[in-house]
């Protein structure tokens, strides 16, 4: 546990005059669940959007280390992010695919691996063995996963069709059928009642129990943050002002008063 | 009786042709939502690239004809493939993520692009082909009317249905093609997941492209000529099969193909053969008024 997983060294984007994330620092580690909290604006979901590619720093180095490579997030590619340094992530919006059911969502994930294994469909058309190998390794782990999750009996509906709770665990389901190593989740518990929102806790707790994985996790409900982080960075206004154990952050002053201290502000504006 | 059945069979065989066509319109559309005017004009280049074919095989003396049409069948599909490949790489990628009607405009010269380089290159006047395929089948004789199925016109709808029941298999049940949904759905979060948003979409052209490829061999053989601006009637009439079956959707393509085809051909055997382009467009009117989607479209969803 020596070198984190992943290192974020003076992170900053700019959008013209408007400094998103100013000068962040922080590191998340494997087996650990990091919180990003903060009040509305404070740049949350601009890191997550740095880190997945969706956005181009303007300053700063996003390191991701495993098997001992360093993978520079900045300078890669969209879809090299997910396949080749294995970032996944999930969005406050949920973005599934509506149309297509709920085992093929599961299936899309998995597609690098099925797609060599086919060799670009030009094997799998001729039924290559390698190919049928790799779908079956595929449909057992999408649906060990909807197992996981509670889904097997929807997996043939479409995933558009399922009710709010049930797209968010597809979601969170779909991001880990790709192998993550970090896992970014953007408010999931949004929206949620608390019912679902303890079934939500229960699942990411086990997977950072199972999984040998990082979670980043950007989160508003204070209930989840603080019942299950590891580890908590508090942004305000694209800064960071604090980093720590729950308890240390809840402890902070900074905290209380730029966070805490306005939980009337904080609180109506996404309650 | 007999003439309503012999036009049926003419007016099948055409609309084949323009669904093979229309689905590489409806594809490309389907998944980066832009008409490729330039399709009609790819199709006309995979008529012609079977028209080279057929006298290289004449030039090596392939006599056989079965092996001739299978040989040029593949000849035209890759090197249309290419072409179409190459048209997204250099106008069309570049555009990708600039405003909506760039991309269109880029199309719009890419079409007249290739019209010259073909009329240059092939010269302007209709290239004849000698006819590969003849023989017809007489399915019954009455009044001194015969009704006729030509072997050209078997293979044309034979191999019609062929691809698009592989097409269809492949889209539906393929890693392949489950990739090339999930982009039409949500490009930045297929991307997101590994999926190479870029080189999907360029396989989606090729694929467009290798069946307008095997339109345009059919219409060569079908009607023993070309000529630089086939392309250009015959991509509007498959594009308005697409807009007719619904754009972003297969079957849609394949039935709006055979509806225009029915639709011209019976308006040009039954009442004037000048109008029947009014006829098609007319009906295509009419569908847009009262079912905007086209018939097996689905409405436009609002992403939030």
């Amino acid at each position: 546990m020596n070198q984190p997983l992943i290192q974020v060294d003076h992170l900053t984007m700019r959008f013209g005059g408007l400094v998103a994330v100013d000068d962040v620092s922080f590191a998340a580690s494997h087996r650990q669940i990091t919180a990003i909290i903060g009040p509305n604006g404070a740049g949350k979901t601009t890191v997550f959007n740095c880190i997945t590619g969706f956005y181009r720093p303007t300053v700063g180095r996003l390191a991701l280390h495993h098997d001992g490579r360093e993978y520079l997030l900045e300078r890669m590619a969209g879809h090299h992010i997910a396949g080749r340094a294995r970032v996944a992530r999930t969005f406050q919006n949920i973005r599934l695919f509506p149309g297509m059911s709920v085992l093929e969502n599961l299936l899309v994930a998995q597609h690098n691996r099925l797609m060599l294994a086919s060799g670009y469909t030009f094997l799998g058309i001729f039924g290559a063995a390698s190919y049928r190998h790799a779908e079956a390794r595929a449909l057992d782990k999408a649906r060990a996963w909807l197992d996981r999750i509670g889904l097997t009996p929807h997996a043939d509906r479409q995933a558009g069709e399922l009710p709010y709770g049930l797209q968010r665990r597809l979601e969170i389901a779909r991001a880990m059928c790709t192998d993550p190593l970090l896992l970014c989740l953007d408010e999931p518990a949004a929206g949620l009642n608390p019912r679902e929102s303890a079934e939500l806790n229960q699942l990411l707790v086990s997977v950072r129990e199972t999984e040998r994985i990082g979670v980043l996790l950007i989160e508003h409900d204070m209930s989840v943050v603080m019942a299950i982080s590891d580890h908590i960075i508090v942004l305000d206004y694209g800064r960071k002002i604090a980093d720590g154990t729950p308890a240390q952050v809840r402890a902070d002053p900074a905290v209380i008063r730029a966070y805490l201290g306005e939980v009337e502000e904080g609180e109506a504006s996404h309650g | 009786m007999e003439y309503f059945l012999q036009q049926l069979i003419n007016a099948v065989t055409l609309g084949a042709i323009y669904g093979l066509i229309a689905i590489g319109y409806t594809m490309v559309y389907g998944i980066i939502g832009m008409i490729n005017f330039a399709h009609g004009d790819i199709f006309m280049v995979g008529s012609f690239i079977a028209l080279i074919g057929f006298i290289i095989c004449v030039m090596l003396g392939i006599g056989w004809v079965p092996l001739a049409i299978l040989l040029v069948l593949l000849l035209a599909m890759a090197f249309t493939a290419v072409y179409g490949w190459a048209v997204e790489r250099l106008a069309y990628r570049p555009l990708r993520g600039s405003f909506r009607l760039a991309p269109l405009i880029s199309a719009i010269g890419m079409s007249i692009v290739l019209q010259n380089f073909v009329q240059l290159s092939q010269g302007a006047r209709p290239k004849p082909n000698k006819e590969v395929i003849t023989g017809a089948i007489q399915l019954y004789e009455a009044n001194g009317f015969a009704v006729n199925l030509s072997y050209i016109q078997i293979i044309i709808v034979i191999v019609t249905l062929v691809l698009m029941t592989g097409f269809t298999l492949l889209i539906t049940r393929t890693a392949l093609g489950r990739q090339q949904r999930a982009c039409e759905q949500d490009m930045k979060m297929a991307s997101l997941l590994g999926v190479d948003v870029n080189r999907t979409v360029s396989l989606t052209f090729v694929m467009g492209a290798a069946l307008a490829a095997v339109a345009g061999m059919m219409f060569l053989l079908y009607y023993g000529l070309t000529d630089f601006f086939v392309g250009f009637l015959a991509g509007i009439k498959a594009f308005t099969a697409a807009v007719l079956g619904g754009i972003g959707s297969l079957p849609g393509a394949m039935l709006g193909g055979l509806l225009i085809g029915l639709i011209e051909v019976f308006w040009a055997g039954y009442f004037s053969s000048e109008y029947k382009d009014v006829a098609a467009f007319s009906v295509l009117v009419l569908v847009l008024i009262f079912r905007p989607t086209g018939l097996l479209g689905k409405p436009e969803i609002e992403k939030v």
